[in-house]
């Protein structure tokens, strides 16, 4: 059922001009208002940033020594879940302190190769220290396509304020529930303190605590 | 080879389909490659053609270019991990593809979804429905020749849709938000007032389409008459989705299975009349302004609540020996995943059915005896994403 458009054969072009009108409207409209520029000068102008946006997995530390304040320790769950196992760990021999006070390994190398990392987070999700996190960094293009692409303890470790800053209501959250896995232990260690009967003696030093 | 020639050999290896084409003369058939790197494929995909004079006598749709082993590899890895494998499936679409497989793994473990994360699912999955549409009209429309600004209009509306996706999920196309028994995070009160605002911007854009497009004479004449599918031979094939329902079938999963909540929605299926492209360019408008009042709806009603089953696991999900079969109206067709679970960790067997595949395997019989030039015109109608369709 093909519809005649034509008039006695000739094609008069009503739809046509209809559209070409419709072009005109947004051809026009773009000099007025500001909404209908869509696109912006890439490298000098950037758009907001999106506060949800996830980019690469980093490392969270707290303080101000990326090795002492490492959440991270090495129980290498991120590991095991990682779809595409872009994930590489090994476990320390010796314990430090953890975010929350306890005695922990810690990771003696931690190697994300994010050639192969897909960005899906399930580390971020399954991870039950709050040590890995999502970047926002995207310029990430490098000329060495192996080594500077896999990305290693170092490189990935980044600070609790900067998480912070990219992050600001999830670290708030995170924060909150690190405090009062802190206080947990601390209420704990005190109860021991008190039994032991060492009364009058000082309860020992909260370790590192996250700076927020 | 001549065209009685080819007649012939037709015949020996048993082909059932009439001979279509009468030839009016002797001339020598040309075969023509069409693809892997035709800039209509939307990727790699390969239509070998033979062609008497313009007229399609045969068309042999050859893919794979794009297997990336993806049953296999759910297969390996445990059923969380093969979630973000899902959103690579169909690109465009990637929360009905999690929709799905969500669905799938609920229906075998009998996991409930709380009431707000089901709003949620509908709200993202009719959002990706739209710009599912408005992107495949564009594409369309750029295979006719008009290079560039249906698309644009199209994707700047997509870019809105896109940055509610990225402020919820945290991606823009691999979103990897549902999860077995609700959503991953959920929605601030801002976000959702961020979306009613573009959803009330929807209707003024396909207003703009329509104005555009509907009525332009030279888009009806390549498009009215072009590539007619007939009903019977759609349901035989197994046809889904908007081409169907173009073929004037009326089927719709959310009216038929009405899965999660769309049975509280009121919605009308658009139905074609003259199963040709240009009943396809229509239905996916229509479709696009049915969705948009699910949209109002669902951001009307949404309750407060948890977006997640409290009971359900992230980690160590094993589900108890079974098997499912879960689908649901993707803006493509119907998306299907069939799992079996041996109780381990991980799928016993992994199976898609996807709708791009299915709908292409029609693609000959549609294109016979038509101009070569329309031929891709009839392909770009049956809105395929090849990530779907080899996997």
């Amino acid at each position: 059922m093909i519809t005649d458009n034509t008039v006695g054969g000739i094609l008069l072009g009503e739809g046509i001009l209809k559209g070409l009108t419709e072009t005109a409207k947004n051809f026009a409209g773009s000099f007025v208002s500001a909404e209908r520029l869509t696109t912006v000068e890439y490298p000098e102008q950037r758009v907001a940033p999106i506060e949800a946006t996830r980019v690469f997995p980093f490392l969270v530390y707290d303080g101000k020594d990326w090795e002492a304040g490492m959440r991270c320790v090495a129980c290498q769950i991120c590991e095991k879940e990682c779809p595409p196992k872009c994930i590489y760990i090994e476990k320390s021999k010796d314990k430090k302190p953890d975010a929350v006070g306890k005695p922990q390994f810690y990771p003696t190398k931690f190697d994300i190769d994010i050639s192969v990392c897909m960005s899906c987070q399930i580390c971020v999700e399954v991870c039950p220290f709050e040590a890995i996190k999502m970047d926002t960094e995207f310029e990430l293009s490098t000329e060495d396509r192996f080594g500077g692409l896999l990305l290693g303890r170092e490189q990935l470790s980044k600070s609790n304020e900067y998480y912070h800053e990219i992050h600001a209501t999830e670290a708030a959250n995170v924060d909150a529930s690190l405090a009062a896995g802190r206080a947990k232990v601390d209420a704990k260690t005190t109860a021991v303190a008190i039994a032991a009967a060492v009364r009058g003696a000082e309860v020992p030093p909260r370790p590192a605590e996250g700076g927020d | 080879m001549t065209l009685t020639g080819f007649v012939q050999e037709n015949k020996k290896v048993g082909w059932n389909r009439p001979p279509v084409i009468e030839s009016d003369g002797e001339g020598e058939l040309l075969e023509v490659a069409m693809g892997p790197h035709h800039p209509s494929t939307h990727g790699v995909f390969r239509m070998d053609v033979a062609l008497d004079g313009e007229r399609v006598i045969r068309l042999k749709p050859v893919f794979g270019y794009l297997h990336r082993n993806h049953e296999k590899i759910a297969e390996g890895t445990s059923f969380l991990g093969s979630m973000p494998y899902t959103d690579r499936l169909d690109y465009i679409c990637s929360l009905t593809n999690n929709w799905a497989y969500a669905l799938t793994v609920e229906k075998l473990t009998g996991q409930e979804v709380p009431e707000r994360a089901e709003y949620l699912r509908v709200i993202l999955g009719e959002l990706t429905r739209v710009q599912n549409h408005a992107s495949s009209i564009g594409f369309l429309i750029q295979e006719m020749g008009a290079s560039g600004t249906p698309l644009m209009y199209a994707f700047r509306e997509r870019e809105k849709i896109l940055d509610l996706f990225e402020g919820l999920t945290g991606s823009r196309m691999m979103c990897n938000y549902m999860r077995f028994g609700g959503c991953r995070v959920d929605a601030s009160p801002a976000w959702l007032d961020a979306t009613r605002k573009v959803v009330s911007g929807l209707p003024g854009f396909i207003d703009e389409v329509d104005r555009l497009l509907s009525s332009n004479e030279i888009l009806m004449a390549r498009t009215q008459g072009v590539g007619i599918l007939r009903p019977e031979l759609a349901v035989n094939a197994g046809v889904t989705g908007p081409m169907l329902r173009a073929s004037g079938v009326n089927y719709d999963i959310r009216k038929v299975d009405g899965y999660g909540i769309y049975n509280r929605f009121n919605f009308r299926v658009p139905l074609g009349d003259h199963w040709d492209v240009y009943d396809r360019f229509m239905i996916r408008m229509l479709e696009m302004r049915e969705s948009i009042r699910m949209l109002e709806q669902a951001l009307r009603e949404i309750p407060a609540g948890p977006v997640m089953d409290p009971k359900a696991k992230i980690r160590g999900f094993r589900p108890k020996p079974g098997e499912a079969y879960g689908r649901i109206e993707a803006p493509k067709g119907e998306l299907g995943f069939y799992l079996i679970s041996d109780g381990g960790p991980n799928p016993y067997r992994y199976r898609v059915r996807p709708p791009s595949l299915i709908n292409l395997t029609i693609l000959e019989d549609m294109c016979l005896g038509q101009n070569v030039a329309d031929v891709v015109l009839i392909f770009g109608s049956v809105d395929i994403v090849l990530g779907e369709v080899d996997r």
